[in-house]
């Protein structure tokens, strides 16, 4: 006999309000004319945001996390995560909300006469509010999902629209295009791998839910063909997704060819929401299975911080120097799937939220240096800045001494907390890796913070656009964010800790 | 709160403030921060008199809980070692203010970022010999560097940007690795009944000797790159030529020696058995140095090199009376710390006027400069004779002891650094003959002398160096009970009798 499953409303709320926004959102692009269109969706957006950030925190205490049978579980990571994805969206929604950076009309063909037409006509379409909500929606339920039915669906409900925001840019429309196909064609054979590999388990343990998966391995002792085999195909899915090396190659080409108010936000929160459904699933699901796939996933995590660290050094192109830096910090974030102890974990929420926040605060100044062909991401263009616009280039250099790991800044709280658990679980090679790309990483960093302070400029055509009131807002809070969790860790860490558990 | 975190404070306060004045204004932007430096000279004079020199207990300390998940405390207490660094880094932070009262103006950025910046290394400064905590150590000696970069960057001469990121990165990467070994301490003190990062707990912990080898090069790399000790000394030349008169007075003055500082107060406690192991390799490289740093010195001819050279020799017998291991050469390894922060402001800062006022760094385009400026010329004189470590001068009372001491243990690393001594003396006299005797050429004829405000400024600096030289009691006896806490903590005995003032 089938019965209905219980659903617990109240957890499930958060994901919900999202998702009704966005649908809304939909609505407002059909019925509403085209000059209140733009207002409505902000205000909607980043009201769905503020009413959900709201709900999730009133239900923080609540005794029971089964949200949705066995399939979703809000427990304390996924409940963290949740949160950071929706300061992530909502910062980035004050970024993507200058809507200079958008094409006017996705449909047309770049170049084509209906595009010039639509741009003569002062059409703005800003589908760009709704897929940024469904991408939320998904990136809210990918790290509370517990079975790989819920866990595929919220990848596809998160990766989808970031496939068509990708291919949004105003300018270099080309480019966007081409970056939105590749993102879209490796997006879909990872989501093939994942699935197979998702396959494969069931065929292993006979059920879905990772809670099934552990009491299986538990139970067989966890040397199977098909649990590796699942393993294997499962984590390449899921490292493609956090873009750790060798599955990144999708990152700079996206990275540069997105609209840079997209890329920020993808960059974020789309690792935030990876990285948290990959570490539900180590932790909670493989966690029995642990000898089995600690060494690949060590050899990731060192290859990545590797690669990525020296890649980044020979980029010319800003955006993609910082998708290499988001590749290597990929690397230090996976070593606390290795080190699989509960340090880890708050040390990964909170490196995951320091590291966030800096991002979407750098790509946000990136939108802002252009000259009359629009954004210039050339990094040897961004000469002499400092002296241009003092204020621009010290936050830009604040948010990569963030990156780059120096004291008093969140990085460096972050990269303390991850290595030291690191440590604490055995893996001393892995931080002895971290600390030396880490070495190699501070040289492509300073190399930026070198152009823009002690260089002269030789191009006087770049120059600082002075940013939209909600830009400014966007990039303020980063800072902010950066420098207070950098001297005051502990406002942060403490949550992270209290919040660090999986739930069966 | 201490007077420790209110000397940090002040420093803070007074960036501030520069902050908020008119950049057009550029001489109260001057005024106001000579004042505050001025102010914590002050507090340190205060807080040395207040100082209980038989007591080898941390004073004036002061724990605050900052992170509490990792138990990392704002700690701060200081010894006689520190009590000397501190009081040298606040009587040479207003005399650089003083001395380089027109060096910022040919920055890249007005005068107020430079003062701001200098504020704030003081407030570091005083932080980095004060932390307790090894976390807050470590937090302050990185974040040390960035306004450093800026200062040589922004205000230096030359290929600036360069010599910056050459520093930087050396730095940085030493630092790296210390981090990698705080953690491992850190991750040993959890498993030993308690996370900390107290320097005293830290010190009881028993570690086995495969790690703490590791942790001790960790450590000690950082430390050997900050002092710097050869082989990790590349990045100082290119900085010291590059960098002001002022800012390179506190880089080799102060900040190198966070690095013997760090020998002292971390390797050797922390890692008393690693100490032992890789004491004969230390001993060698720092007699290395001596030597290289004084030949490299001889065959020099910018004036800001040379100074650079002399120091790395000058490292060197720090780090040698370091390892020596014996209290005569530990002692005379703190005071030469003291004593080489005020000689090497009194070589840059009479450097740096002469560059000014010649507007060339070559030794050879000076010559005669008694002739035309005698006090500056007769100043550094005296830096020079101080470098050399001329009996009654303070530098000889401390190279005379660390050399003593070490003779005692490593007779054959004395006799070479011995050689370092006559090599000084060939150094610095073919400096000072070229610049201040024989013809004055036209090109020099018109320099002037120091005026009133470069006379006050080089005045305390000479006139440590004399008093010190000729009366070290004070400063032997706050340093001396601090040896013996280190030589005890170490483990380690001496072969010969103890010290005598």
């Amino acid at each position: 006999m089938l019965t209905a499953p219980k659903l617990d409303y109240a957890l499930l709320a958060p994901i919900l309000v999202i998702l009704g926004a966005a649908l809304i959102g939909v609505l407002v692009e059909a019925f509403i004319k085209q000059a209140w269109r733009a207002r409505m969706q902000l205000v909607i957006a980043l009201g769905a945001i503020v009413v959900s950030f709201n709900l999730l925190v009133r239900v923080r205490n609540q005794g029971s996390s089964i949200a949705a049978v066995t399939s979703v579980s809000i427990d304390g990571a996924g409940m963290f995560l949740q949160g950071a994805v929706l300061i992530f969206a909502f910062l980035g929604i004050l970024v993507i909300a200058d809507q200079d950076n958008f094409v006017p009309q996705a449909s047309a063909l770049p170049g084509s006469a209906e595009e010039a037409a639509a741009i003569q006509a002062g059409k703005q379409q800003t589908e760009v509010f709704p897929l940024t909500l469904f991408a939320v929606a998904g990136m809210m339920l990918f790290p509370v999902a517990t079975d790989f039915i819920t866990l595929f669906v919220a990848l596809e409900v998160l990766s989808l629209p970031l496939y068509l925001m990708a291919g949004l840019s105003r300018r270099r429309r080309l480019l966007s295009q081409e970056a939105a196909l590749k993102y879209f064609l490796l997006g879909a054979y990872s989501s093939a791998f994942f699935l197979f590999g998702a396959a494969l388990l069931y065929g292993y343990s006979g059920t879905i839910s990772l809670n099934g998966l552990t009491d299986a391995i538990r139970g067989s002792g966890g040397n199977d063909v098909f649990l590796l085999l699942g393993i294997t195909f499962l984590s390449v899915g899921l490292l493609f997704k956090v873009g750790a090396v060798p599955f990144h190659s999708w990152t700079p080409d996206v990275y540069q060819g997105a609209p840079t108010p997209i890329t920020g936000f993808m960059a974020a929160a789309t690792k935030a929401a990876a990285f948290g459904a990959t570490l539900r699933i180590f932790y909670l699901g493989l966690d029995a299975a642990q000898t089995s796939w600690k060494p690949f996933i060590a050899v990731i995590s060192v290859i990545t911080m590797i690669v990525g660290s020296i890649a980044a050094i020979s980029q010319r192109d800003m955006k993609r120097m910082l998708a290499y830096s988001s590749i290597a910090h990929a690397g230090f974030i996976l070593t606390a799937i290795v080190s699989l102890n509960e340090n880890a974990l708050s040390a990964a929420l909170f490196y995951l939220f320091a590291y966030g926040v800096a991002t979407i605060g750098a790509f946000a100044i990136v939108t802002m240096v252009r000259d009359s062909a629009g954004e210039v991401s050339d990094v040897n263009r961004w000469v002499g800045l400092g002296k241009k616009s003092p204020l621009v280039a010290s936050v830009f250099s604040l948010f990569l001494l963030s990156f780059a790991g120096i004291p008093l800044t969140s990085g460096f709280v972050g990269k303390f907390s991850i290595f030291s658990a690191a440590y604490e679980s055995g893996n001393i090679t892995l931080v002895v890796v971290g600390v030396l790309s880490s070495a190699i990483a501070v040289f492509f960093y300073l190399r930026v913070i070198l152009m823009l302070f002690f260089a002269d400029a030789t191009n006087d055509s770049i120059s600082v656009v002075i940013p939209s009131v909600l830009t400014r807002i966007s990039i303020s809070i980063c800072a902010i964010f950066t420098i207070l969790l950098g001297i005051a860790p502990s406002l942060l860490f403490d949550i992270a800790q209290d919040f660090a558990y999986f739930l069966r | 709160m201490s007077i420790l975190t209110s000397m940090q404070l002040l420093p803070l306060i007074g960036a501030l403030i520069v902050g908020f004045l008119p950049a057009s204004n550029a001489k109260l932007v001057k005024q106001v921060a000579l004042g505050f430096s001025l102010l914590v000279t002050l507090a340190s004079i205060v807080m040395a008199l207040g100082f209980d020199r038989n007591n080898s207990a941390l004073q004036f300390t002061e724990v605050r809980t900052w992170i509490s998940a990792f138990n990392i405390n704002y700690a701060v207490g200081i010894d006689g070692m520190a009590l000397v660094l501190i009081l040298m880094t606040t009587i040479l932070v207003p005399i650089v203010f003083l001395a380089g009262w027109n060096e910022s103006e040919n920055g890249r950025w007005n005068v107020k970022v430079f003062y701001i910046l200098l504020l704030i290394l003081e407030t570091m400064m005083i932080g980095v010999f004060s932390a307790t905590d090894v976390f807050l150590f470590y937090v302050i000696f990185e974040a040390m560097l960035i306004p450093v970069y800026f200062l040589i960057g922004g205000y230096g001469s030359g290929d600036r940007a360069a010599a910056a990121m050459k520093f930087l990165l050396y730095s940085l990467f030493g630092g790296l690795l210390m981090l990698a070994a705080v953690i491992g301490l850190y991750i040993i003190s959890t498993n030993q009944g308690g996370a900390t990062f107290d320097i005293a707990r830290l010190s009881e912990l028993t570690i086995d000797s495969t790690t703490q080898n590791w942790l001790f090069l960790g450590f000690f790399i950082a430390f050997a790159i900050k002092a710097p000790l050869w082989p990790f000394h590349t990045w100082l030349p290119t900085a010291a030529k590059s960098a002001t008169a002022g800012t390179s007075t506190l880089l080799l003055g102060v900040l190198d020696k966070v690095g013997t500082y760090g020998m002292i107060r971390f390797c050797m406690s922390f890692f008393p058995d690693a100490t032992k192991t890789f004491t004969p390799i230390i001993i060698t490289l720092a007699v290395i140095s001596i030597l290289y740093g004084a030949f490299l010195a001889i065959g020099q001819k910018d004036i800001n090199s040379l100074i650079a050279f002399t120091s790395i020799s000058h490292f060197g017998f720090i780090t040698l009376g370091i390892f020596a291991l014996t209290s005569q050469s530990l002692t005379g390894a703190i005071f030469y710390m003291v004593n080489h922060g005020f000689s090497t402001a009194a070589l840059f800062l009479t450097a740096g006027w002469m560059i000014k006022r010649r507007g060339s760094s070559q030794i050879a385009d000076f010559g005669g400069l008694q002739r035309v400026a005698p006090v500056l010329a007769w100043s550094f004189f005296l830096a020079g004779m101080s470098a050399l470590a001329l009996p009654g001068l303070s530098s000889f009372v401390s190279e005379f002891l660390v050399l003593l001491g070490s003779y005692a243990k490593y007779p054959v690393a004395a006799i070479l650094g011995t050689l370092g001594i006559i090599l000084a003396a060939l150094y610095v006299l073919l400096a000072v003959q070229r610049a201040i005797h024989g013809e004055t050429p036209a090109s020099s004829a018109g320099i002037s002398d120091l005026n009133l405000r470069e006379k006050i400024a080089i005045a305390p600096v000479i006139a440590v160096l004399v008093f010190l030289g000729f009366y070290p009691k004070p400063a032997l006896e706050v340093i001396n009970p601090t040896t013996q806490t280190i030589m005890t903590n170490a483990g380690v005995s001496d072969p010969v009798a103890k010290v005598g003032k």
